[in-house]
């Protein structure tokens, strides 16, 4: 490490603190995890397109992906700021069911389904709450407790539902439909709401007090309480968010696959999902983290399970390949990012 | 008579059964200063800014400020006068930015919520440069994990600079620092006071001490046995003042 150049007394106040700007080189030093995630998925896709030219060179493909995509997107930048925080949660998946749940029921029973997806915001930020509360104040530990929450939540729509699912291809056409899922040209609506969910995240981490009380939380809980850091409440905010985005996610998925139906992959969809945020840059011991990195590292995911198959391998090649991605990306990620130790 | 910022009337101490503090009487001046603290473990000194800072409230005694006589002294009222404390592990965060750090907590916000970063930055520079930390390497968009001991203390320094502190209590600042560092936190120091911050340090160090500080108060078993200036002693002299008050406590304890 370079010395830390000391001043001569004489000299006042006049000398700067601040070092020379090197444009370049200062934006790829900030930005490295977004970067790298982002340079993974276009190797990726690099490799892809040369596989099979003819299906990655042309729009079928993206457009077929961009329709379940933004779930993943929704539910993987709230999740990176709970990771960042020094948390974890791993009933996402089981609350997107619940809230998906309340949207259908109450949809089919003639609510205005703006108002049902109101609804199912409220029931995940509820059940996001119920996770915080029971991590900050009753003091459980998170891995356990959202995975309990995962089982119990899975159960409850199951038990509740029963395997009968709810269609919900009658709100196709309406006006909610087409506003959240419906079409802009080729590009499925819901890829434009990822986006300004993107952004809307990416202001949120970087530029807000919130954002910056959860890396201080994350990156030294004790520091942060001393400097007058309410770390309960920021750890529980952050679960909340989570539980919103997985209402907006239930909502979406029930509308692109056009039924709720308590069981679908939960478990798949989750652990795709955590490995979008690791693969996207965000170390795990928390303090840091990226919202573009993770949006990029849910492409990454995406697109594996696609590409695989098109590019010549059959369907059972995509847990490998995912594996492989995972442990490649977080090797990479470690080789230019050392963990800082207190 | 000048006022004085801080005074302590025979403030005493104890926990349970053990004196840790014995009516002393303490100040801080109305100009600022640099005070350091000496004695040897169990002398009394944490617990001493521990009731300064609000910590630990006094068995008995007084405590005045800017002359005046407070009651119910307590840390939230310390910061509301201005006295800081720097803590041991110095409160970082270490994978943020030195402004982040300097802010944590108390953020410079604008429209709802959302954080003022260049006037952040700014006003983190200002601080930086007012304590005297100039480097072709870091500016306050740095990590400072990246920056040595010393450099984090002064980090923790200008926290407490941009706090306003009219006084700074620092709990053996260079424990656990090398010499060139301790060199530069006595720097930062210095500078503190320069822009009219006095400062409290404890030390085990009396070169150290001698150093930076301007007047010198040895606590001995709960007492201030020892008051003195840079101008009225040596770093030996006070090394044999010291060696003598150790003396006199074996025979005493014999």
């Amino acid at each position: 490490m370079a010395a830390l150049e000391r001043k001569p007394k004489s000299q006042g106040l006049s000398q700067e603190f601040t070092r020379p700007r090197r444009g370049i080189t200062d934006f790829l030093d900030k930005n490295r995890r977004a970067l790298s995630a982002l340079l993974v998925f276009v190797i990726l896709m690099l490799v892809f397109v040369i596989a099979n030219p003819k299906v990655f060179l042309g729009t079928d493909i993206y457009e077929a992906v961009f329709a379940s995509l933004p779930i993943r997107i929704v539910l993987v930048l709230p999740l990176v700021f709970v990771i960042v925080s020094g948390e974890i949660d791993l009933s996402f998946v089981s609350n997107m069911t619940l809230s998906l749940w309340a949207f259908a029921a109450t949809a089919k029973a003639g609510w205005n389904p703006f108002l049902s997806a109101l609804l199912a915001v409220s029931v995940g930020g509820f059940v996001g709450l119920i996770n915080g509360l029971l991590v900050t104040r009753v003091g459980l530990p998170s891995l356990m407790t959202t995975l309990g929450m995962n089982f119990l939540l899975q159960g409850l729509a199951i038990g509740g539902a029963g395997t009968v699912g709810i269609p919900l291809t009658f709100l196709e056409g309406t006006p909610f439909y087409n506003t959240f899922v419906g079409r802009i040209g080729n590009l499925p609506a819901q890829m434009v709401w990822a986006l300004v969910f993107l952004v809307v995240a990416t202001l949120l981490f970087n530029y807000h007090k919130f954002g910056s009380h959860v890396c201080c939380v994350g990156d030294n809980p004790e520091s942060s309480r001393e400097m007058g850091i309410q770390t309960a409440r920021v750890k529980t905010l952050a679960f909340v968010y989570v539980g919103m985005a997985a209402g907006i996610a239930g909502v979406l998925y029930g509308l692109i696959y056009g039924v709720f139906f308590a069981r679908f992959k939960t478990g798949e969809t989750m652990l795709a999902v955590l490995a979008s945020a690791f693969i996207g840059g965000t170390p795990t011991w928390g303090g840091v983290g990226t919202m573009v990195g993770a949006f990029f590292g849910a492409c990454t995911v995406r697109f594996i399970q696609t590409g695989v198959i098109e590019a010549g391998l059959t369907g059972f090649w995509t847990q490998f390949f995912n594996g492989l991605i995972i442990l490649l990306a977080l090797a990479a990620h470690k080789l230019h990012e050392p963990r800082y130790r207190y | 008579m000048e006022t004085k910022f801080l005074e302590l009337k025979d403030t005493s101490k104890s926990f349970g059964k053990v004196s840790a503090l014995d009516r002393v009487n303490f100040f801080i001046k109305g100009e600022p200063e640099i005070v350091a603290l000496i004695g040897d473990n169990g002398a009394g000194k944490s617990t001493l800014i521990k009731i300064i800072s609000g910590v630990h409230p006094p068995d008995s005694g007084e405590i005045h400020i800017q002359g005046e006589k407070v009651d119910h002294w307590s840390v939230a009222k310390a910061r509301a006068v201005g006295i800081e404390t720097v803590y041991q592990d110095r409160a970082l965060v270490l994978q943020q930015t030195i402004a982040r750090n300097i802010f944590m907590g108390r953020e410079r916000t604008g429209v709802l919520g959302f954080v003022k970063g260049r006037s952040q930055l700014a006003e983190a520079n200002r601080l930086m440069r007012t304590i005297g930390f100039t480097s072709k390497v870091f500016a306050s968009d740095s990590v400072v994990a990246k920056l040595s001991g010393g450099e984090r203390q002064g980090v923790a320094i200008a926290r407490a600079l941009y706090f306003q502190a009219d006084l700074m209590i620092l709990d053996e600042p260079t424990t656990a620092l090398s010499l060139t560092e301790s060199e530069k936190v006595f720097d930062f120091i210095r500078r503190a006071k320069e822009s009219g911050t006095s400062c409290i340090f404890i030390s085990h160090n009396i070169y150290h001490a001698y150093d930076v500080a301007e007047r010198f108060v040895v606590l001995d078993r709960g007492k201030v046995v020892l008051e003195t200036d840079r101008v009225h002693t040596t770093a030996e002299q006070l090394v044999k003042d010291m060696q003598e008050i150790a003396r006199c406590n074996r025979e005493g304890s014999a």
